[in-house]
This record gives C-alpha cells, sequence and structure tokens, in this order.
C-alpha cells in the first residue's frame, strides 16, 4: 500500500472513530435529557423536575383503573415493578392502554406526589404472534406481558 | 487479485456487466413482492395485541432497515472511493443517496401512520424517532451536496465525508431502543434472542426485507449505470457508444 493510500485511510478512520467519541462524549452529558420518560422509582428518587412538565412511563397495575362514571376521567396506579405511583387522567385513551399495558404519560407531579396526566400514550412491546397462540401460552400458566383484559366499557 | 479488481471495477466493465444484473435482480424482487405482499397481507394472522393494524410491519421494518443498510453502503463506497479513487464506488454512493433518503421516508411516515392507532400519537421526540429523522436529514445533505459541487470528483469526495461523518447515526438508531427510554419499543428480530414474532408472521417480514433488498440492488445499478456516463461523458467509450446508438 503506498503512503499516500495509508495516509488517507488513516484520515477515513480518524473521521469515524472521532465522530464516534465525541458523539459518545455527548451524548453521556445529556443522558438525562434523553431519556423520553421517567420510571417511578426515578420519580421516588426525586430525579424528575418538580416544577416542570415531563413524562413518565410503566404498566398500569391490574384491577387500578377507576374510571369516573359522568366523565372522561380515570384514575389508574403506574408501576416499574419497584414502586407505584398514581395517574389521573381526563380524556380518550389510546385503543391499546388496558390493564397490564406498559404507558407513557406526560404530565405534571403534585405536592401530594400523584401525577396529573395532560396526554396518555400506549407503548407496546417487540412481541407478535397469533390470538390462538396468545391464548394457548396463557392456557398453558405463561405470564405474557401486558397480556391482561380490556377494561374498556 | 487487485489487477483483477481494478479491471472489473472500471467504469466500462461495470457499465457492460451492469446490464446483465438488473433484469435479472428486478425480476426476483417482484416475484419476493408478490410472495411476501400475500404473506404478509392475506397468510399472516393477525396479532394478539394490535389486530390487523400490525401488517404496516411489513412496510415499515423492511424499510428501516434498508435506511440503515444503505446508509452502510454508501458509506463504505465513499470511502472506498476516497482512498482507492475507485470511480465506480463513487457512482454508487451518488446513486444510493435518493433510495436511502426514501426509504428513510417511507420508514417514518409509516410508522407515524402506525403509531396514530397504536400509542395514540403521530409523532414524538423520543430517541428512536429522532435519530432516524436525522438520517434523513443527512441523505438530504449528501444529495445537496451533491448537486451543490458541480465538479464530479469534488462533490464525490466531500460527500464520502459526510457520509463518513454520519455513520456514528448508525449505531446510535439501532441501539437508542436500548440505550434509552423509548416510546418506540425494543428490537423484535435483530437480537442476540429469538426473535419475539410468531413463524407464521416473521416468515413474509422476511421475504418482505429481501425483496427490498433486491429491489435496492437492481436500481442503485441502473442509476450507477446513469452515474457513470455521465461522469465518463468525455471518455472514448461512452463517445464509442453514442455513435452506435446514433448508428
Amino acid at each position: 500500500m503506498n503512503p499516500r493510500r495509508r495516509k488517507l485511510m488513516l484520515s477515513v478512520t480518524f473521521i469515524v472513530l472521532g465522530m464516534g467519541v465525541a458523539t459518545a462524549l455527548a451524548l453521556k452529558a445529556f443522558q438525562q435529557n434523553l431519556l423520553y420518560f421517567y420510571s417511578p422509582v426515578q420519580v421516588a428518587a426525586g430525579e424528575a423536575p418538580t416544577t416542570r412538565p415531563f413524562r413518565i412511563g410503566g404498566l398500569v397495575v391490574a384491577g387500578s383503573v377507576k374510571r369516573d362514571v359522568e366523565s372522561l376521567a380515570v384514575r389508574f396506579v403506574l408501576t416499574d415493578t419497584l414502586r407505584e405511583i398514581t395517574v389521573d387522567y381526563e380524556g380518550i385513551l389510546p385503543d391499546l392502554f388496558r390493564e397490564g399495558q406498559g404507558i407513557v404519560a406526560n404530565g405534571r407531579l403534585r405536592p401530594d406526589g400523584t401525577f396529573e396526566a395532560s396526554e396518555v400514550l400506549a407503548k407496546h412491546d417487540e412481541n407478535y404472534m397469533p390470538p390462538e397462540v396468545a391464548d394457548a401460552l396463557t392456557a398453558a400458566g405463561v405470564q405474557l406481558p401486558y397480556r391482561a383484559k380490556n377494561t374498556a366499557p | 487479485m487487485f489487477e483483477y479488481f481494478y479491471k472489473y471495477g472500471s467504469p466500462r466493465h461495470f457499465y457492460d456487466l451492469s446490464k446483465m444484473f438488473v433484469p435479472w435482480l428486478g425480476g426476483i424482487c417482484l416475484i419476493l413482492l408478490i410472495a411476501g405482499l400475500t404473506g404478509g397481507l392475506v397468510l399472516a394472522p393477525p396479532d394478539y395485541q394490535q389486530g390487523e393494524g400490525f401488517r404496516i410491519i411489513y412496510v415499515h421494518v423492511p424499510s428501516a432497515w434498508m435506511s440503515l443498510f444503505i446508509y452502510m453502503v454508501m458509506a463504505t463506497a465513499g470511502a472506498t472511493g476516497l482512498i482507492w479513487k475507485v470511480k465506480v464506488a463513487d457512482a454508487l454512493a451518488r446513486a444510493s443517496a435518493p433510495l436511502g433518503a426514501s426509504f428513510t421516508f417511507l420508514a417514518l411516515v409509516t410508522g407515524s401512520l402506525w403509531g396514530k392507532p397504536m400509542w395514540g400519537t403521530w409523532w414524538v421526540w423520543d430517541a428512536r424517532l429522532t435519530s432516524e429523522l436525522i438520517l434523513l436529514f443527512l441523505y438530504l445533505g449528501y444529495m445537496a451536496l451533491q448537486t451543490a459541487i458541480d465538479d464530479r470528483r469534488t462533490a464525490a469526495r466531500a460527500g464520502a465525508i459526510l457520509a463518513l461523518v454520519g455513520v456514528v447515526n448508525i449505531p446510535i438508531i439501532h441501539y437508542s431502543v436500548e440505550w434509552w427510554h423509548t416510546l418506540h419499543q425494543g428490537p423484535t428480530i435483530t437480537k442476540l434472542d429469538a426473535p419475539s414474532i410468531h413463524i407464521s408472521m416473521l416468515v413474509p417480514l422476511l421475504i418482505m426485507a429481501l425483496a427490498f433488498m433486491f429491489y435496492y440492488a437492481a436500481v442503485v445499478l441502473l442509476r450507477a449505470r446513469y452515474e457513470i456516463l455521465e461522469n465518463e461523458r468525455n471518455s472514448a467509450w461512452v463517445c464509442e457508444l453514442i455513435e452506435q446508438r446514433r448508428g
């Protein structure tokens, strides 16, 4: 290999590695800002902002969804299996919202430790299977993630 | 070995050789596309959570894979052109950019259409969606650079450097769902574990991915041929070709 090519090859390696290191450091510095949502554990540890809105993510605890009969208000408990947080929301929930489902709620923390959501998004998982397979797995006693009865009226 | 490489890597040989491949690649793509679409839209069962809506996966996921794959091809071809001055590599990089941009756009649009009914929103600024949007801007930036610089050799060099700088975004897109909390779910297939998708749904998805790959191969060769004609418009063999055409 002639010296010119070697030099060019070094430059190419330098560009790719240099960008890699620079980006890794930048992302490391902004780690907190890149989180799309906080988990209940982080909220309990006081890592979430108290003065401005933020997003919180977790699983809807089975049996915790309470709907108001006369309005769209709904109250449910969100968990990351370690800590729980009560969420209040008024509005239309996405179709995939159900007990046991992962969701992301945007809103603010009230002084009493409950969360007032202005938006609720469903987070679906990476599993895809036909309904019959899901039924067979449930029948065999396999605990499917987010597999719970739809609580929508 | 290098002699062989240079002989078949020469624009003229590439031009002659690629002509044979294009119809074959295109034909295989068509067959795979029909098989994949039938499998995905008709034969595959509905999903236990998302019902029929999940079928958009058969366009969304292959497009997203292609958007990453084409970028890697573009960057590798760019580096090859930069270091070894292979003209065909420059033509391939330049021909790849609009295709990569199209697949990125398709992945973003189908993702948005999928997100509205399932997540409840068209768009969120989470790490996966944002990094994929940056990829679209990288492609568009590359294309803008190619049109802005008149001298094609300079344009190829500048483009290669931009492509190499952007390579860092590729692992970020892929691992974004694992490194940070995102609304986008984790990988279904491209992980060390077994795929989290039932075999009856997986097979059409892989066929579709293959179909997209063949589509890219066919179209990039076709586009690269035109790039080469344009690059070599003053060379003897292209002039000869024009003379022949004129009769």
